[in-house]
């Protein structure tokens, strides 16, 4: 058996005999993995809303489309569903703060009912009253508040897109995530306060919503609640589609579903293109020292041992590359976070990434050194030496 | 000198071709001869007369066509890749014209290195080295690497290279022939002391006539045919 350690000083040795091409190839592996890691959060933080998803919420809206309304009066009807153990219901306001750049997501919605299906969107007991108590008051998520610095307090105006009014708020609450695939870069406000302004400016669209949010008592009774609260209101004219909230959340993925398969399907190609080029890296190394290899044969090592020795060359490189990639990818998701935070408010690396990067940064190592090494053990000693000197 | 006892090398009607562009090139025909224990045997010819080939035939890192070759009452054309890697590390000490160090190596790794396959503890494997390093009179340059050498010095560590496995036997493939007049005949002189002084079997092949009047023997090879 080789000494381990010597084994090991040779590979460190000629791993870095050619400094600018391994440094290279480092950096390849480096951006590669950090660019699929980015990749890889992007699909998860595309499904965050997913994640975040009760089973015991049901969401309901217009059948057509979510774009057309449903009447305040289902609500009345759909407390009556056994099962059902709260209501509660809310709008897409699109509302825009000072330009569009400013997008977030804010909804009107009925404060009681809406926090109490919520029990994610943390409140303090202070704030909460404040902001029930307020029909102009508004709560807006921690994120959210740091990005255009706004404290409790603070008048927000937000002009009306969806709905021809504007609307001035009050900041009474700042909400935070009961964990982090909770959205904290959301605003919401009273509903009532909307259907007020709206019964002024446009009364043929009072007393309607964009969808209601059902509590239900197990998430076993999901498909015969959902069911019979469509039943109920089949050849009305606004006829209903009850969902669980997590196939809500899929509804609105699977329109942007070829665009995520080809994120995950770029994403492999990055790891097939440093495979490409760790291979390369040792092809031409092996090329380049096929006369030292000639004379390790000469000197009675085996093809086992001499494998063993470019794997373990390719292995250093490759794996100095993945740790790097390890201690570079959060500075990476911070800076992507700075950047598009707004598009993508739940961006969390997920530590099971690290284990990918392992099993990939494994498998490109040992794929980039298998051809050199057949073609090392193949080639004739006395081939190899007159490559040698 | 010593007097050379029984052979040790012993090879029998060798034949060695290689096919080249469909056509069958004979490099060595029908070669016999014996190595006895102790010489030291020049071998000599124009280019491409196949001395290299035979030297690589009797050292087990080419195979031939046909023929035996018997070093140490060992049959080594029988051997399998495996067995003949094995029987080269212990058997064989390999002196090249442009030494062939590791360039990642010390002068004292580089002598190491045959010893990783002998199974001895890595004290001893540096006493081995350390000791030979000595008799090549390159205990000032063990740390070096051979990049920090000269051509002689170079050839000197690969001189200890090849006889720190005490092997049977040492082939050297025109040794000098990359070496100025002085190193090249410090690096003869040394190989004429291991043959002397420790009875090394030594088998090379050189172009140099002055190289050739330090064997005991001198066999030229021409066109494939010992002569």
């Amino acid at each position: 058996m080789m000494g381990l350690m010597f084994a090991l000083k040779i590979i460190l040795k000629s791993a870095f005999r050619h400094k600018t091409r391994t440094l290279l190839t480092m950096g390849s592996v480096v951006i590669a993995l950090v660019a699929f890691g980015l990749l890889r959060t992007v699909v998860n933080a595309w499904y965050a809303g997913v994640a975040a998803s009760s089973a015991t919420r049901l969401v309901t809206r217009n059948s057509i489309s979510l774009t057309f309304p449903l009447p305040m009066a289902y609500k009345d009807k759909i407390r009556q569903v056994k099962g059902v153990t709260d209501v509660s219901w809310g709008s897409w306001f699109g509302g825009i703060y000072i330009n569009e750049k400013n997008f977030f997501a804010n909804f009107a919605v009925d404060p009681k009912s809406y926090l109490k299906l919520y029990p994610e969107y943390l409140i303090g007991p202070e704030q909460k009253a404040a902001f029930l108590n307020d029909r102009r008051g508004a709560v807006a998520g921690i994120k959210l508040a740091r990005r255009f610095g706004w404290k409790v307090g603070d008048l927000v105006t937000l002009k009306g897109t969806v709905y021809p009014v504007d609307l001035d708020f009050v900041i009474r609450a700042i909400y935070r995530g009961k964990d982090k695939n909770t959205d904290e870069s959301q605003f919401f406000f009273h509903w009532d306060y909307l259907n007020e302004s709206v019964k002024k400016a446009a009364p043929e669209r009072a007393d309607e919503v964009g969808f209601f949010m059902e509590g239900i008592s197990g998430p076993l009774l999901a498909p015969a609640i959902s069911a019979q609260i469509d039943s109920m209101f089949k050849n009305s004219l606004a006829e209903t589609l009850t969902e669980t909230e997590k196939s809500f959340q899929l509804s609105f993925i699977s329109m942007t579903e070829a665009l995520l398969m080809v994120i995950q399907l770029v994403s492999f190609v990055i790891i097939a293109i440093i495979m490409a080029v760790a291979a390369n890296t040792m092809a031409m190394t092996v090329r380049e020292r096929m006369g030292e290899y000639a004379v390790l044969k000469t000197l009675g090592f085996g093809g086992f041992r001499i494998a063993g020795l470019i794997a373990g060359e390719s292995m250093v490189i490759v794996m100095t590359g993945c740790i790097l990639a390890i201690a570079l990818t959060y500075p990476a998701a911070h800076a992507f976070r700075a950047q598009l935070g707004d598009y993508f408010p739940v961006f969390n690396i997920n530590r099971r990434l690290f284990i990918f990067y392992a099993e990939a940064s494994l498998l490109v190592g040992l794929v980039a050194a298998v051809f050199p090494a057949w073609k090392v053990i193949k080639t004739p000693i006395a081939e190899g030496l007159r490559r040698a000197g | 000198m010593q007097e050379p006892k029984g052979p040790i090398v012993q090879i029998r009607g060798l034949n060695k071709s290689y096919r080249r562009g469909g056509q069958q090139i004979p490099v060595l025909e029908d070669i016999s001869f014996e190595i006895a224990e102790g010489e030291f045997l020049a071998l000599m010819g124009p280019s491409g007369s196949g001395k290299t080939t035979l030297l690589n035939l009797i050292a087990g890192i080419d195979r031939a066509n046909s023929g035996s070759v018997l070093v140490g009452g060992v049959e080594i054309t029988s051997l399998s890749e495996n067995e003949l890697a094995h029987w080269r590390a212990l058997n064989v000490g390999f002196i090249f014209q442009f030494y062939n160090l590791i360039p990642v190596l010390t002068a004292l790794e580089n002598v190491e290195l045959p010893l990783l396959l002998t199974g001895l503890s890595k004290t001893e494997r540096m006493e081995h080295a350390r000791a030979v390093l000595e008799l090549v009179g390159l205990s000032e340059r063990m740390e070096h690497y051979p990049g920090q050498l000269s051509g002689g010095q170079q050839q000197r560590v690969a001189i200890a290279r090849a006889v720190v496995t005490d092997p049977v036997i040492l082939v050297a493939d025109e040794p000098t022939g990359d070496l100025d007049r002085v190193s090249a005949q410090e690096v003869l002189s040394l190989m004429e002391n291991l043959n002397r002084q420790l009875g090394k079997t030594i088998v090379m092949v050189t172009h140099d006539p002055r190289a050739a009047s330090k064997a005991h023997m001198v066999r030229t090879l021409d066109k494939g045919i010992l002569t």
